[in-house]
């Protein structure tokens, strides 16, 4: 496949490799932010090729697994409402709650669907106008986007009856909380490329300024995080920290400024909670009074119990980077992706399942 | 969950378009790059292009990343050790 191919190189991925040892003279520690690269690393053995002087560490990019037990709680009562068909992206319907999963609530008779893009689910809230549609919106600044271009879609054609549980994030306040907890060293950041396609490399200009950490905006195929890892070992080395492109053709400094136009007419910048991290401030969207009717939060305000995480899942520690899936006692265990105890072993894109999946834990 | 994968553009209709991804047509949404021309490569992400991909600096990033790999091997020596195939002799 074209723009895929050609970065999967692996004789380009050899000479880089080797690039990269020579110049690795001290150990450093770099946290690829987002889950989709854990998944690339470990899919591609990326862990494994690199110097030991070169560390990599996975971070709380999984919008899945970032959710809260208290938000995931919340989506499986609206989930059971009468008349709500409750329509998610697939991942979200296996994560344990408190008591239960969206799985386990459509077992028990709850209309829960899996959909592939925001638009379907508002087709699906046009085919069954009976019924109230509420799509759960979760996902970093890529997705974001998508889902307010369907609350602007269902605005402008007149949909009355679908409604979003907006949980969406916000991945730079998340990587400054990060930071500030002071609990693990991270000599740079592999930039989320596809969140930052939209907010742009520009938005990333902080983490040398403010906290002296270099960071590389990557792509998603073997070469693009090698370039990344390659320019984060130069600018380590050099003790230069900036921002470095290493996904120039998918990502502009500026980013996609329709998407950020479209997400800002539609959201406005609220706290959120995020598994691990806490309440952190001005790092979730919420809807907007202008757009209130879709709101489900504001349609359906359900009572929940207190949450309760799973006793001795360490699903909070691997996503600040202070564990690793393998320091966790239910890894492989109790925890597999068959039966998950948390939701980065229920993820493709968690640190768990990655570890799981390919072999990790014989790195 | 951030997946995005890059799909050929064949038709555009208003807001929206036929792309092509490996061989596989689907209609997706051209709300969030309205800039889009046929032909053009988008990141395809659920149902949505969200951005256009640069076809220059695609080709540039791979031209300057074997240059990176060639100039390191020649001045390390370190190409010629993990290739091995052409001897030190
Ligand atoms: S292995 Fe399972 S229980 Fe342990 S941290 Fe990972 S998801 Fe949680």
């Amino acid at each position: 496949m074209k723009y895929v191919d050609e970065y999967r190189a692996p004789e380009l991925a050899r000479k880089l490799l080797a690039s990269i040892e020579a110049r690795s003279t001290r150990p450093v520690r770099f946290m690829e932010f987002c889950g989709g690269h854990t998944h690339a690393i470990f899919r591609h053995g990326l862990r494994q090729m690199l110097p030991p002087t070169v560390q990599l560490r996975s971070g709380p990019g999984c919008p899945v697994c970032v959710t809260s037990d208290a938000d995931i709680d919340r989506a499986i009562a609206t989930a059971t409402l009468p008349g709500v068909i409750l329509t998610t992206f697939g991942d979200m319907i296996k994560v344990p709650g408190s008591d239960g999963s969206l799985q386990t609530a459509k077992a028990e008779g709850a209309d829960v669907r899996i959909v592939y893009s925001t638009l379907d689910a508002l087709q699906i809230a046009r085919d069954n106008p009976e019924n109230e549609v509420v799509f759960l919106g979760i996902g970093f600044e890529t997705t974001a986007p998508t889902v307010a271009a369907s609350i602007l879609e269902a605005s402008a054609t007149e949909v009355d009856n679908f409604r979003v549980l907006s949980l969406h994030k916000l991945t730079p306040p998340a990587t400054c909380a990060l930071l500030d907890a002071g609990e693990v060293r991270l000599d740079g950041i592999i930039g989320p490329g596809h969140v930052t396609t939209i907010i742009g490399s520009a938005a990333w200009e902080f983490l040398p300024r403010d906290y002296g950490v270099p960071c590389a905006v990557a792509g998603f195929e073997p070469l693009d995080i090698l370039e990344a890892v390659s320019a984060l070992v130069e600018m380590s080395e050099a003790g230069e920290p900036a921002v470095v492109n290493s996904y120039t053709r998918g990502v502009h400094p500026e980013g996609n400024r329709t998407a950020q136009g479209v997400m800002a007419r539609v959201f406005e910048v609220a706290d959120a909670e995020w598994r691990g991290l806490g309440r952190v401030p001005a790092s979730g969207l919420a809807i907007r009074q202008a757009y209130a009717p879709f709101d489900a939060a504001l349609a359906f305000p359900v009572k929940t119990g207190p949450a309760r995480e799973h006793p001795g899942c360490r699903c909070g520690d691997v996503l600040r980077g202070t564990a690793e899936p393998t320091d966790c006692p239910l890894f492989g265990r109790a925890c597999t992706p068959v039966r998950p105890v948390g939701p980065c072993m229920v993820s493709a894109e968690g640190a768990c399942a990655a570890w799981y999946q390919y072999g990790g834990i014989l790195v | 969950m951030c997946l995005a994968i890059p799909a050929l553009i064949r038709t555009i209709d208003g807001n929206s378009g036929l792309v092509e991804i490996g061989g596989i047509e689907r209609t997706v949404s051209l709300a969030l790059t309205p800039e889009a021309q046929v032909g053009d490569y988008v990141l395809l992400h659920t149902g949505f292009a969200i951005n256009v991909l640069d076809a220059e600096e695609a080709h540039e990033t791979l031209r300057l990343l074997s240059e990176l790999a060639e100039f390191i091997a020649e001045e390390t020596g370190t190409g010629l050790a993990v290739e091995g195939t052409q001897g030190t002799g």
